[in-house]
Formats: structure tokens, C-alpha cells, sequence
């Protein structure tokens, strides 16, 4: 780590709990290095996390930060944003925190354009309680209690984030960092509710059921299958099936509701 | 209190958000469910008035949520709900208990279980305040009978729940939330307002968000955005928030959080005692029911039967020493409660056999009446 960066990290509370191979401690870093990058004041900044080993990030970082409970960091993230719109509100949440117990706080944040940037660390699994299907748990796939595949279909997080109404919506790979750092800056800076799916990789759980190999077998399969919204375009269903597309889906400047309820505020105050 | 203000009829629901917003309240996030609507209502049409926040979330979890997040950066934060809400709140309240994180909870309580009887009263959470949330954990839990309490207690409840850095709950009933009484507010610069302690960084070295550096139970609290990042975590951690699985930090941290109410159970429990000195038989209650309850107390006391109540403002931590006090007099405890017997069961642990303990309980939705009372009364005199 860059001696710089340092200051970012509580140092005495590593080394973290992640497991060798994990994707979760460069989704992390790219987070702290966006901060860096932008020069935004350490205080200013408040990370709020809910349950998962996605959520234990935030435990490891120098800002005001919140574990709270399964699948609520964006109702904790929301209450924190209204009452003090000063700060920037980050949430770092999992597959399953976010979209499965925290789906509906996650559309609803998106529906207001509250101005939170929401970094899903998606590996496609429950790794914490070690190995169970989630709602991003590819369909066919093996978990712990999906023993003989699994038939759920898998939500597209950044078609669920755009329909919902946020308003910056991006998806990167662990493998491909520089753009997962430019799109955690964007989201930062953007004004409303913004999306950076992060695919990780699960390697002592997700890999070990599908038998995907080792932690750098399974980065070079995001490297393979990763392709950009452009090509994309030109790709047929069949030829997307176990693509990921990485890029920035769609940005949109439109009303930010803390900004909103200033208004609110004036309104009922007679002021305007 | 100096009175300055005129008489107005007002409603319980109402005289909640008139209480909450004099004791400092800036922040509501709610969820639409009856018999507590009003509250946040008008929590919505008064709060940007002064500068606070409203917002109505997705569902009862989310509000929870938002009231925790919104008192770390800051703001006095409250949520109202009733059972089948309050159920939900559960986890969160919890978090809050474990993280201490000041918060006011409205439950205005209607008949359950399940969707029950939404219009109509009920004091059936009694142990759901208690022991809603899992794991071990304490409580403070006041419950109002007059529209002119409901204001003072929900000033109290965020006082208490500033001083002991708790989650506080505001258990009122259908007919407190719904009834209109004539009431003379205070002028609010009378109100008595408590503040959460802040770190004093001139003082220490540096700042842990868990450490009781007054020796008093209470960790001083710093608000996100101030200066001092911390980290909150529900799990449990030691003095610098920081998670442990470590004996001696759990067996630490949960000792504190309990002691840091029952050290102070005097400050917190509130009761009256009304014809207790000579009674034979004494009727518990509290909420509406403690107005039936008085009322048919005083007419049987013209009747000379010595009959005296206790009306608990405060259920939890349980007022043990309403019951101790009791004169040798006292034969018989009816404990009167809008539910099949809840509290009967704290009554009789606290009582430990020194009285008969009789319930007298409803829960059809409909109030137990005062004639109800003196019939139970009654009964139980002549089989004394």
C-alpha cells in the first residue's frame, strides 16, 4: 500500500477477516483511492455498511462509519444523508444485502435520488455464512443450498438501479481496477443516488462449488468474460450468457431530494 | 411550569409531536399504520417548520433505520407505530440498544396479535417493549394516561433517552393516541431539555466512542460529521468500536449497558400512588386503563372501602419499589391491563407471595370500565 493511502486505513485492525483470493480488499482499495483522488475531507465522509463480508469494510477505514444491521445501510445511509446533507454518505453492501433483505430499501433510495453512492460488492454468493445461492447467484450455478443448481433467476443489478430511478449506474470488475476507481469518482461526485456494481470473485465458496480454480483462475475469468457496453451491443442474448458488461449504463442530472426538502423547509417556513 | 399558553382541545397524537419538537425533535422517519398516522401527520406539516426533517420511508424497518442514522449526525430523532410496525422496528431497536444511540419509538398500541384490531385499544406490547428485540438488553419504556402527559413524556422520553444515550418507548394506546382533552401546554422556554454528553477533547487523548470516561455508564457521544470519525457496529465491540469476540469485552460492555439504567432506576421510574396508605387492596395500572382505574378507586372510596391504585408512568425497568413500599395493609394486588396478563406476571416475581395477586384484564377491544373495576374490587374484598 502506498504510504499516502495510510491514513485512510485504521491499521490496527488488520489484517482483515477476508478469506485468500478474496475480491473484497481491492473493491475496497479502489474505494480509498477514489477518496484520495477526489481530496475529500476525512470527516466529511461517512461509509455505512449492512451484513455480509462486504460490510465488514467499513470497519477497516478512518471515516465515520457505520456497520449496521442486514440489508439496512441505505434506511441508516438515508436518515444520516437527510440530517446532515454536508456529508458524503458511501454504502458498501454485498449481492444478498442489497438486493435480496435490502432490495427494497435499495429501489426505494434509488426512487427518491438521494444523493448516496451505493458500491455493491457483487460475488454473486452469501460468503459469510458460507456459501448460499443469493438473487445475484448466477441460474445453474452450485451454492450450499443450491446442491443440485440453482433455478433462480439472477436480478441485472444496473437494469434494477436504472428502472428504479437512479441516476448514475456503472458496473467494473475487480480485474479491471482503473475503471472501477474512475466510476467510484464519478459516483462520488454525482449528485443523486448512484450505482458502481463491483463484480468480485468468491473463491472458497462460489469458486470451490462451481469448480472455478484457483483465485487467479477466476480472475482471468472476469478478464475474459467481461465485455464493454459497446460490444455488447452488437452481441446476441446467447452470446451475452455468462458476460459481464462493464461501463457506465446511464447518468441523468435530476432533482436530489435532500436539495429538495431544503426546498420543503423554505416552503413551509414562508421563506420563498 | 409557568402556563402561558391558552387551553386548546387536543389530541394525543398530537400533543406527541407538540411534546417531541419542544424537547428538541428534528428528525421523524415513519410508515403510515393506524392508530399512530396523526403523529407523523403532523410531524410532516410541523417539522420544516423549524428547520427538521420528515420523511416518510418504505416500510417500518427502513424507518428505524433512518431515526438511527439521523441522531448519529445529530439531529433528535423519533418514529411512531403501533404492534404490527412495532414488530418490525424490533431488530433496529436492538442496534440501537447495543450502539447507544438516543431514539424515541411511539408505539400507539391497538389489539393483535397480527393485524388484529387496528382501530381499537389494547395494551398488549407490554412485553413486546420489554423483550421485543433479542438478546439481553435493557429498556425504558413510559406510558402516558392524559393528552397533557402525553407531552410531558415524550419531552421525557427524549431527555431519558439523551441522558442514557437508549432507545426510549413512548407506549401509549388507541384511546391516549386518539382522545381530545382540554390542555394548557407550558411555554416551551420552561421545558426542561436534556442534551447528550459530548467528548471533551480537551480532556482526553483520544477519542473512544465506547469508553466511560465519567465512570457514570455513559460514553460521551460525538456526532458524525464533527470532527472525530468513529465506527458503530452491531456487534459487539470493545471500548474503541472496534468487533470482539473477547469474554471479558461482552461480559463488559453488556454489564455497562444494563447498569447504566438500573444504577440510575430511580431517575428513570416514575409512578403515583393514590389511597395506598391504608389500603387493603391496591389496583395497578397505567395508560387509559389507569383512568378507569382512578375513577372507580374514588368512588369507592366514599363507599369507605379501603382501596387505594398505583399508576405506572414508567413499566420498564419495572418499579419494583411501588410494590415493596406497599404498607402491611395491602392484602391484595389487582393488576388491571388491557391484555390476557402481561404485567401480572412482574407484579407477582416483585410481590414474591407478600399478596394476592388477581388480574383483571380485557382484551376484547374495548376498555375496561370503571364499573368494571369496583366490581373486581369488590369481589375481591368481600373474598378477602
Amino acid at each position: 500500500m502506498r504510504k499516502s493511502l495510510e491514513k485512510y486505513y485504521r491499521i490496527e485492525r488488520l489484517p482483515h477477516i477476508w478469506c485468500p483470493g478474496c475480491g473484497h480488499g481491492i473493491i475496497t482499495g479502489a474505494v480509498v483511492r477514489a477518496i484520495d483522488n477526489l481530496k475529500i475531507d476525512q470527516d466529511k465522509i461517512c461509509i455505512v455498511s449492512g451484513i455480509g463480508c462486504s460490510s465488514r469494510a467499513p470497519g477497516y477505514l478512518n471515516f465515520n462509519t457505520l456497520h449496521t444491521t442486514h440489508g439496512r445501510a441505505l434506511a441508516f445511509a438515508t436518515g444520516i444523508k437527510l440530517a446532515n446533507p454536508d456529508l458524503k454518505v458511501i454504502v458498501l453492501t454485498g449481492d444478498g444485502d442489497c438486493t435480496a433483505i435490502g432490495g427494497n430499501h435499495f429501489i426505494h433510495s434509488a426512487r427518491r435520488n438521494i444523493d448516496i453512492t451505493t458500491i455493491i460488492f457483487n460475488n454473486n454468493i452469501y460468503g459469510m455464512t458460507s456459501g448460499q445461492y443469493s438473487p445475484m447467484t448466477p441460474k445453474g450455478a452450485y451454492a450450499t443450498t443450491a446442491p443440485y443448481g440453482n433455478i433462480d433467476r439472477n436480478f441485472d443489478l444496473c437494469k434494477l438501479a436504472q428502472a428504479a430511478g437512479a441516476t448514475y449506474v456503472a458496473r467494473a470488475t475487480v480485474y479491471h481496477v482503473p475503471q472501477l476507481i474512475k466510476m467510484i469518482e464519478k459516483a462520488i461526485m454525482h449528485k443523486g443516488f448512484s450505482v458502481v456494481e463491483a463484480a468480485s470473485i468468491c473463491p472458497t465458496y462460489f469458486g470451490r462449488k462451481n469448480k472455478l480454480g484457483s483465485p487467479v483462475k477466476m480472475m482471468e475469468m472476469l478478464k475474459d468474460n467481461a465485455v464493454t457496453i459497446k460490444a455488447a451491443e452488437k452481441m446476441s442474448k446467447e452470446e451475452l450468457e455468462g458476460k459481464i458488461v462493464i461501463g457506465e449504463f446511464y447518468e441523468e442530472v435530476a432533482p436530489e431530494y435532500t436539495e429538495e426538502y431544503m426546498k420543503i423547509i423554505k416552503k413551509a417556513q414562508g421563506v420563498d | 411550569m409557568k402556563m402561558t399558553n391558552k387551553p386548546v382541545l387536543m389530541q394525543g397524537n398530537e400533543a406527541c409531536v407538540e411534546g417531541a419538537i419542544v424537547a428538541g425533535m428534528r428528525f421523524y422517519a415513519g410508515y403510515p399504520i393506524t392508530p399512530s398516522t396523526e403523529i407523523a401527520e403532523i410531524a410532516a406539516e410541523k417539522l420544516p417548520k423549524v428547520g427538521g426533517k420528515f420523511i416518510q420511508m418504505e416500510d417500518e424497518i427502513a424507518s428505524m433505520g433512518a431515526v438511527i442514522g439521523a441522531s448519529l449526525a445529530g439531529l433528535k430523532s423519533m418514529t411512531a407505530t403501533s404492534g404490527p410496525g412495532f414488530s418490525l422496528k424490533q431488530e433496529n431497536i436492538g442496534y440501537a440498544c447495543l450502539t447507544e444511540v438516543p431514539c424515541v419509538i411511539v408505539n400507539v398500541q391497538r389489539g393483535g396479535p397480527s393485524t388484529g384490531l387496528p382501530t381499537l385499544p389494547a395494551q398488549g406490547d407490554v412485553m413486546q417493549a420489554r423483550w421485543g428485540t433479542h438478546g439481553d438488553h435493557p429498556i425504558i419504556v413510559i406510558s402516558p394516561s392524559y393528552v397533557r402527559e402525553v407531552y410531558d413524556m415524550t419531552v421525557r422520553a427524549f431527555n431519558l433517552s439523551e441522558k442514557y444515550r437508549t432507545p426510549v418507548i413512548l407506549l401509549m394506546d388507541e384511546v391516549i393516541g386518539h382522545m381530545r382533552e382540554k390542555v394548557v401546554l407550558p411555554d416551551p422556554s420552561t421545558v426542561k431539555v436534556v442534551d447528550r454528553k459530548k467528548p471533551d477533547l480537551s480532556k482526553i487523548a483520544k477519542y473512544n466512542p465506547y469508553e466511560d470516561v465519567d465512570g457514570d455508564g455513559i460514553p460521551p457521544m460525538a456526532n458524525f460529521g464533527e470532527g472525530i470519525p468513529y465506527h458503530v457496529t452491531g456487534l459487539i465491540h470493545d471500548i474503541t468500536g472496534a468487533p470482539s469476540t473477547s469474554p471479558e469485552v461482552t461480559a463488559k460492555l453488556i454489564s455497562r449497558l444494563m447498569k447504566k439504567i438500573y444504577d440510575n432506576i430511580d431517575d428513570i421510574v416514575e409512578y403515583e400512588n393514590l389511597f395506598t396508605e391504608d389500603a387493603d387492596a391496591v389496583v395497578i395500572s397505567f395508560g387509559s386503563t389507569a383512568r378507569s382505574v382512578a375513577r372507580a378507586v374514588k368512588i369507592l372510596r366514599k363507599e369507605s372501602k379501603k382501596v387505594g391504585m398505583i399508576r405506572l408512568k414508567t413499566i420498564w425497568p419495572f418499579p419494583h419499589k411501588a410494590i415493596n413500599e406497599l404498607p402491611k395493609s395491602v392484602k391484595n394486588i389487582i393488576v388491571a391491563e388491557m391484555n390476557y396478563g402481561q404485567l401480572i406476571e412482574t407484579v407477582e416475581a416483585s410481590s414474591k407471595g407478600r399478596h394476592n395477586v388477581i388480574g383483571l384484564n380485557k382484551f376484547s377491544g374495548e376498555l375496561i370500565s370503571p364499573d368494571e373495576v369496583i366490581d373486581k374490587v369488590r369481589e375481591v374484598l368481600k373474598n378477602a
